[in-house]
């Protein structure tokens, strides 16, 4: 499947963290065909496998790449009398980007709504000024409350209903990017590594609760316990009203974080094989833990030496995500090449401090 | 089902702040250890009972911390500052009486304060009584906690007191080890400690125990009072079946897997979307390689106050809900 | 001295190899086995007569400091800061950038150019910067690439009755203690463990501790003092000069009392001066190490610094000898009988 067509399917699917289980299978037959092994976990994580060429099973170097494949969303939390339904948000939703958005509620069955609040007309002048609370909104479904509650539950999650939409140039935009592009990109780069060679065993995870907890990259690690971690996620494009300083560029290739997360010996050795093999890239730092699966790897167990990539996305967190396919190509290219450098031989010496 | 609310009211009047829980769990662990297979306490001062089973391995977590004021200086007159231990508001804390471990009693007042919404912690102190620091030191030390004390009250309806928090949760724990017998699954009760102050006993539990599958049982908000919060639980409308809080989203499986139960056997029952807080299910779920959790909620008005409201029907139907689920083989 | 060499050593959270390599050097005679783990923690064991209990001492090696996160077209320096730093007082400070220590200043308009109610204001991080020097964006970037730390250019100073003045007395000082530790104390086992990145967020201390799995923990830090007249007694931290100070509670652990109980006991059966931490805030490595694994129960000792992560902190030698001492028998007690 061209990798494009896959990431449409990720990003108009659904999965809200803790309900990611509608992605499993679109995820798992996308990757099974490049993979020796392909599970889910206690928590819901899929967790690829594709082996080395390393002759000593019991001694293959392991190497964990993660991308997170919940979205942000909404959750119904009261029903009212007429039938509107209340909200929260999971995870970190902007209120201002959502009023008047159509969505979908996912009960008994997917629900068409509208988020809505009081018109302008029968608000003061000066509230006008203010932005609207997520708790003064209400989605309708069109239904009375009775039909409501037959429908939908206290609990049942709702995301934006929003396909991906196709731009100038190789880009995209969809609600779901952070982090499906990251998904993407480990399928680009399984797609990779199926053409050359490589020692070590790559394990692939999507992993589930990123954006509220990081419980999957927490628990998938534990399980794995690998040699190595690397998250893949997505970094803050740039646009014209944020500092160039705090922002990574479309199209100038994955950005690959610096700082105290990251190991620093590691990211030397990616960085110089992005060189060799002619991959563009950005750097980003961040001096403490970054708010990524990359956190969740390194305080694992005794310690797991962590590397990040970000995908240069703009607008994260709203429904209108956009990103340059030509990134996500070429971070599944780097991370092959960088998995086929990493050997038995040469790992002690990349990890030494 | 018959429900003995007379160790309700014992249970909330015992001594046990975060991280000093020594006097109810030596109270526990004399309540239940006839009914249970093996019991220990480990290095964070959690109680762990376990029921043999041959089933999955289930843990069910209730805290039998407290909320408390530790004392961290004595003046030269004998007045006490503290901090908190855990979530104390100075609003609800004006004019209560405290009691510490050796049973000295004291009252919370504030210095005289311009605003009274700006009074913080750091502005009142503890009166006990003494004339002088000397006096003071006999009574109390520094690091010494004590804990808010009010008496138990009940209607036909209602009971309200202080520390229903979480012992309304290791109530109905107790509850279940007593009533369930010959048990399908591997049971692990576990008393926690320190979940006030952030899931500390059972991160540290779950990681000893692996279980796996883990239930916390503990209070959660109400929205049914005038112009509360608004939020769809409320007092005696049955058990809160909890979908989210701010330290886990529950596992999908667990949270059906309750609801069926509850239709079922006609216990009535609520969900819960809470938008803030957290319980023990938080630290389980994330344990090792993952522990797929759900919560009990027993719908409580005026959380972390002297005067911690529930219903007995809700507490009975947690209780029931409990048991059912535990005594059923759990596929997920 | 070698508080000097460790104050002034470059250790920003993520970037402790200059100190990390001093403290090896320091104690790699001493001990009988140590390693750099996978996230740069020195693990190192000291074997004593053997006790029954797991004992884990350890002391952060991370400061706070400065992070370079651009660099712009007349090469002045744009910086983030990593760890707790008071923007207020980075104005007009000399700093070190990156690993060759070039010299750079936290520069300010003069103050002949500003309107009256500009001074009443706090700067922003994001409106100051560190200049080197450079002419340009190209001669900067000869010397300094995005991602280098910086810290502050701050002396060792001994002044006043027994005082001391550095940067990173927290907490250089706790890693001092230890190192003392490892070098004098020989009749029992214990676990020394050098932390990474305790300021941004304890990362070393979790993974430390799964490793070597304690039965219980000593922490060392230099810690909160604030002790200026006329305030409150239970305003004040602790006091300077009082000895070495007790944790009660903080953000992250209520130490366990029993063990507290212990070294308090320790204390005054040996006329050691001590005070207890009296502030709930802050917190430290042993908010991770004791809910490790199964669980450890820990106390952290700590000596108190005055002006703590700015450029000058301020501690008391005589703090200093008293929290050794304090610790020499502490951890004697952990060979006599179980605490």
């Amino acid at each position: 499947m061209e990798t494009k067509v896959f990431l449409e399917l990720l990003s108009n699917g659904k999965g809200v963290s803790g309900f990611e289980y509608p992605l499993q299978n679109t995820i798992i037959s996308a990757f099974d065909k490049y993979l020796d092994d392909i599970s889910v976990d206690k928590l819901g994580n899929v967790i690829g496998v594709k082996k080395g060429t390393y002759k000593d099973n019991e001694k293959s170097i392991k190497i964990m790449i993660a991308a997170h494949m919940d979205e942000i969303g909404f959750m119904v939390k009261d029903i009212e009398e007429n039938g509107f339904i209340r909200f929260t948000n999971v995870g970190g939703i902007d209120p201002r980007t959502i009023l008047g958005q159509e969505v979908i509620v996912h009960g008994k069955e997917d629900l068409f709504g509208v988020i809505g609040s009081k018109p302008p007309h029968l608000q003061e002048p000066k509230e006008h000024n203010k932005a609207i609370k997520m708790e003064d909104m209400i989605i309708d479904i069109g239904y009375p409350k009775d039909k409501v509650e037959e429908l939908v539950s206290i609990g049942d999650p709702i995301t934006i209903r929003r396909n991906i939409k196709n731009f100038l140039g190789n880009r995209i935009a969809g609600k779901a990017l952070d982090d499906r592009a990251g998904v993407a990109a480990l399928y680009e780069c399984m797609k990779e590594l199926n053409k050359i060679n490589h020692e070590v065993d790559v394990y692939f995870v999507t992993t589930v609760q990123e954006e509220v907890s990081m419980a999957g990259a927490l628990v998938s690690t534990y399980k794995i316990n690998p040699d190595i971690g690397i998250a893949i996620d997505v970094g803050f494009g740039a646009t014209p009203e944020l500092p160039r300083a705090s922002t990574v560029e479309l199209g100038k290739g994955p950005a690959i974080t610096l700082g105290g997360n990251i190991h620093p010996n590691l990211r030397k050795e990616l960085v110089k094989i992005a060189k060799e093999y002619n991959i563009p890239n950005q750097i980003e730092v961040t001096p403490g833990p970054t708010g990524t699966d990359a956190r969740a790897m390194q305080i694992t167990r005794d310690g797991i030496p962590s590397l990040l990539l970000s995908i240069p996305l703009r607008y994260m967190h709203t429904s209108v995500e956009l990103l340059d396919m030509e990134d996500i190509k070429n971070t599944g290219k780097l991370l092959a090449f960088f998995i086929a450098s990493i050997s038995n031989e040469n790992l002690e010496g990349l990890l030494c401090y | 089902m018959n429900v003995n609310f007379g160790l309700l009211k014992e249970l909330v009047g015992i001594y046990g702040p975060a991280s000093n829980e020594k006097p109810i769990r030596e109270y526990i662990e004399n309540e239940i250890k006839d009914y249970v297979d093996e019991i220990e306490v480990d290095s964070l001062g959690n109680l762990i009972a376990r029921k043999k089973g041959n089933g999955k391995k289930v843990m069910i977590s209730a805290h039998m911390d407290q909320i408390g004021l530790m004392i961290i200086d004595i003046d030269d007159k004998g007045f006490l500052r503290f901090t908190n231990v855990g979530g104390i508001s100075p609003y609800i804390s004006i004019s209560q009486k405290v009691v510490f471990e050796n049973g000295t009693v004291g009252v919370i007042y504030h210095e005289p304060v311009g605003d009274i919404s700006k009074l913080k912690l750091e502005n009142m102190y503890i009166d006990i009584g003494a004339f002088s620091k000397e006096e003071a030191e006999k009574k109390v030390s520094i690091g010494d906690i004590c804990i808010y004390k009010t008496d138990f009250e009940e209607n036909e309806n209602v009971v309200f007191t202080r520390y229903l928090d979480d012992r309304v949760g290791c109530f109905i724990a107790i509850e279940a080890i007593k009533n369930i017998s010959n048990p399908v699954n591997d049971l692990y009760f576990v008393f926690s400690t320190q979940e006030e102050v952030g899931l500390r006993g059972a991160k540290t539990a779950a990681y000893k125990i692996d279980p796996d599958i883990g239930i916390a049982l503990d209070v959660t908000a109400h929205g049914d009072t005038p112009k509360a919060k608004r939020f769809a639980v409320g007092l005696n409308k049955g058990a809160a079946i909890k979908v989210k809080d701010n330290s886990i989203i529950c596992h999908p499986k667990i949270r059906e897997l309750l609801v069926n139960i509850a239709k079922e056997n006609e216990i009535p029952y609520q969900m819960e979307v809470l938008e803030f807080g957290g319980t023990d299910s938080g630290a389980i779920h994330i344990s090792r390689e993952g522990v797929p959790s759900g919560v009990i909620s027993i719908p409580t008005r005026y959380v972390h106050s002297t005067v911690e409201m529930a219903s007995k029907n809700d507490i009975t139907n947690c209780l029931k809900l409990l048991i059912k689920f535990l005594e059923n083989e759990i596929n997920i | 001295m070698l508080l000097k060499e460790l104050t002034e050593a470059s250790g920003v959270s993520g970037n402790e190899k200059e100190v990390r390599d001093l403290i090896i050097s320091e104690i790699k005679d001493y001990v009988d086995s140590y390693k750099i783990d996978r996230i740069g923690n020195i693990i190192a064991y000291k074997k004593g007569k053997d006790i029954g209990k797991k004992l884990m001492v350890t002391a952060h090696m991370d400061e706070v400091g400065l992070m370079i996160k651009d660099i712009d077209n007349d090469g002045f320096l744009k910086f983030m800061t990593v760890g707790g730093i008071d923007k207020r007082i980075l104005v007009s400070k000399p700093v070190l950038v990156g690993k060759d220590k070039l010299p750079g200043v936290i520069g300010a308009k003069p103050i002949h150019l500003q309107k009256p109610d500009e001074r009443t204001k706090a700067l922003n991080i994001e409106e100051l910067y560190i200049d080197i020097g450079a002419r340009s964006k190209e001669e900067a970037e000869k010397y300094v690439s995005v991602g280098d730390y910086a810290i502050f250019d701050s002396e060792y100073i001994e002044f006043g009755e027994e005082l001391i003045k550095a940067k990173a007395l927290d907490n250089r000082v706790g890693c001092s203690l230890l190192i003392k530790l490892i070098r004098e104390v020989t009749d029992i086992s214990f676990y020394a463990v050098f932390t990474v990145m305790e300021e941004v967020g304890l990362v070393g201390a979790g993974p430390a501790a799964f490793e070597v799995n304690p039965d219980y923990a000593i922490i060392l830090e230099g810690t909160l003092c604030y002790d200026m007249p006329k305030l409150d007694t239970h305003l004040i931290p602790t006091y300077l000069n009082k000895g070495p100070a007790i944790s009660l509670i903080d953000r992250t652990t209520i130490y366990n009392k029993d063990l507290r109980n212990k070294i308090v006991e320790i204390a005054e059966k040996n006329n050691i001066p001590y005070q207890f931490r009296k502030t709930s805030m802050g917190g430290n490595d042993s908010g991770k190490i004791h809910t490790t694994r199964e669980g450890s129960i820990t106390a952290t000792i700590s000596v108190p610094c005055r002006y703590i992560h700015s450029p000058a902190s301020v501690m008391s030698k005589k703090d200093y000898d008293n929290t050794y001492a304090l610790l020499k028998e502490v951890l004697s007690q952990f060979k006599k009988e179980e605490l």
